[in-house]
């Protein structure tokens, strides 16, 4: 075999993702938002925040193509920056969610036995209580806010991620070169991070990816029951709350941030579904 | 089986320390003297110290703790602070509003999705596993607060034809359920579809077709009895998603059930009312998930005997 017919493994995934149109379309999508929200400052056509006494409740037209909201605030601007808000603490929950998870994983299956059984019994714990319900539970404890929120959606992201990295733990720790490593010495950290870390990300990407839009949902719907981002704050699922008094009178405040989420979370779970199968992982 | 049932319920008893610990933590980690609180805020040094006294605050934790057990296996579960009103009358009058939007939207889940699944399971590559398999991904993405707030705005502020909220008659059902049930179904829909084909693809599938069995009895006999059993686990665990759902949806339609009552017990800060309602809902995850392997042991013997 020559080298030529060696393909490098991230060559090997591209190359299969890139046979995905969906999951194409979806990166595409991811590119666009995160790119709108961070560049809000500039391209955000209004203030998100000053109000506009001479155009209250106005339906889209040219001057604003998403209508103004009650107190004459664009809405399009307010998606824009809302999309900082959400995209920010979806990133930073799943990434907080996923950091603790992953470490959890591969302490207990590394190292099994006692540590193992008690990190185990409160991952199953944790996972007893499915959906929206413990991030709802930990915002109750901690008070309403943003933060408070990231760090509710986080915790419940933990378990799942911990479940999927004790598994490939456990295999990994078995094969030939996490062994022979072991034989010549290597200490304990370092198999970890160098040697198991690496072949469990497959499966923890895929999931974080999925995870996104999962985590986006959770916080827009905790913003809309008043328990997430607080007003003026244009985050999508608050913007949607304040929608819900103009039913009739402007329904463009109800329907454009709400198709901003279903568009966000619609990507993110394409995405990840794509690359499921590039990676050729298989979660549950 | 009996000896299962009793393996199972033992193990429902770790959770629900764990959360009953959790619960009692809360008010420990809460900012601010939950003595004061009561007290109130401009009260004396020597009121919050009385208060203090009363409560039993100033007793070791452990002890608080376990008279806190006490109090809870006696349904003694304090008075609101916003109305004053006994918790448990607060959450009695919320209960039977929640259990029944649950219950009809599984219902809706269930005919939905376990049909859909089959459909698509049968005529696999068709239109409704085409249908289905875009209806489920997009299920699992739809905002159902949206979902609420469109059908409400089409059908209650356009056509008038449903009340925008509220509880009482079969017509305040109608959107609250299809609302709450629909991200169910979609996911139902997909497992269905997968269990369907799986239990298809057996060998004794193939054998009663090739000996002749009428294709409507493989299908309803041999495969669906089958495929439907994962069903079974499936819908238990979703009856715990829909409880947190359902605290979404009742926010929507003015639903006058224990999603709502929390919602306003945290804006106000009602601790009492919040943490019974906590550990309420953390009785009834466990009795799902008891029930739900209660059931999956009767009809599966194997697991029964791990």
């Amino acid at each position: 075999m020559t080298m030529t017919n060696i393909r490098s493994p991230g060559r090997e995934f591209w190359r299969r993702f890139r046979r995905q149109h969906v999951a194409m379309v979806s990166l595409a999508v991811i590119i666009i938002l995160v790119a709108a929200a961070f560049l809000a400052p500039w391209i955000a056509p209004y203030s998100q925040t000053t109000p506009d006494y001479d155009a209250l409740l106005e339906g889209p037209s040219w001057a604003h193509w998403a209508g103004t909201d009650s107190y004459g605030r664009d809405i399009l601007s307010r998606m824009i920056w809302g999309g900082q808000v959400s995209l920010t603490v979806g990133f930073l929950s799943v990434v907080l969610g996923c950091v603790v998870g992953v470490a959890l994983g591969i302490i207990s299956g590394f190292f099994g036995g006692w540590i193992d059984g008690l990190i185990m019994r409160v991952i199953d714990v944790m996972l007893a209580f499915p959906g929206i319900l413990p991030a709802i539970a930990v915002v109750a404890i901690l008070g309403p806010g943003l933060v408070n929120v990231i760090y509710a959606i986080a915790l419940s992201a933990v378990p799942v991620f911990a479940r999927l990295v004790r598994g490939t733990t456990l295999a990994l720790k078995e094969t030939l070169y996490v062994q022979a490593s072991r034989s010549i010495g290597v200490s304990r950290t370092k198999l970890m991070l160098r040697h198991i870390l690496p072949g469990t990300l497959p499966a923890v990407i895929v999931y974080a990816s999925l995870r996104m839009g999962t985590s986006i949902l959770t916080a827009a719907a905790l913003s809309f029951i008043g328990l997430g981002a607080q007003p003026p704050s244009p985050e999508w699922g608050a913007m949607l709350s304040d929608g819900r008094s103009y039913l009739g009178v402007a329904d463009h405040i109800t329907i454009f941030p709400g198709l901003a989420i279903l568009i966000t979370v619609l990507a993110f779970n394409l995405f990840g579904d794509g690359l499921r199968d590039a990676l050729d992982q298989k979660l549950r | 089986m009996f000896e299962y049932f009793l393996r199972r319920l033992a193990g429902t008893i770790p959770v629900l320390l764990a959360v009953s610990v959790f619960v009692f933590a809360f008010v420990h980690m809460l900012p601010g003297d939950p003595a004061r609180m009561v007290a109130g805020q401009d009260a004396s040094y020597e009121q919050v110290e009385n208060v203090r006294k009363e409560l039993l605050l100033d007793r070791p934790l452990w002890e608080q703790y376990l008279r806190y057990l006490n109090q809870m296996a006696h349904l003694e579960l304090g008075r609101s602070i916003k109305t004053h009103e006994p918790v448990l009358t607060l959450i009695g009058q919320r209960f039977m509003p929640t259990l029944w939007l649950t219950v009809v939207s599984m219902i809706w889940a269930i005919i939905a999705g376990v049909g859909l699944g089959v459909l698509s399971g049968v005529w696999r590559g068709g239109v409704a596993d085409r249908l289905a398999a875009g209806g489920a991904i997009l299920g699992i993405s739809f905002p159902s607060f949206w979902l609420g707030l469109l059908l409400m705005d089409l059908f209650s502020v356009r056509l008038g034809w449903l009340p925008t909220g509220g509880y009482g008659t079969w017509a305040h059902f109608v959107m609250p359920a299809f609302t709450l049930g629909s991200a169910v179904a979609a996911v139902m829909a997909r497992f269905t579809r997968s269990a369907y084909i799986e239990v298809a693809g057996e060998d004794y599938v193939r054998t009663a077709r090739s000996k002749g069995v009428p294709e409507r009895i493989v299908i309803w006999t041999h495969t669906l009895r089958n495929a439907l059993i994962p069903v079974i686990t499936l819908t238990g665990l979703q009856f715990g998603f829909l409880l947190g759902g359902a605290i979404v949806v009742e926010t929507v339609f003015a639903w006058p059930g224990l999603g709502r009552l929390l919602i306003d017990s945290v804006s106000f800060r009602d601790y009492p009312v919040i943490q019974a309602e906590i550990l309420l809902f953390a009785v009834e995850f466990v009795l799902i998930n008891l029930i739900v392997d209660l059931l999956y042991g009767m009809v599966n013997p194997e697991i029964r005997l791990k």
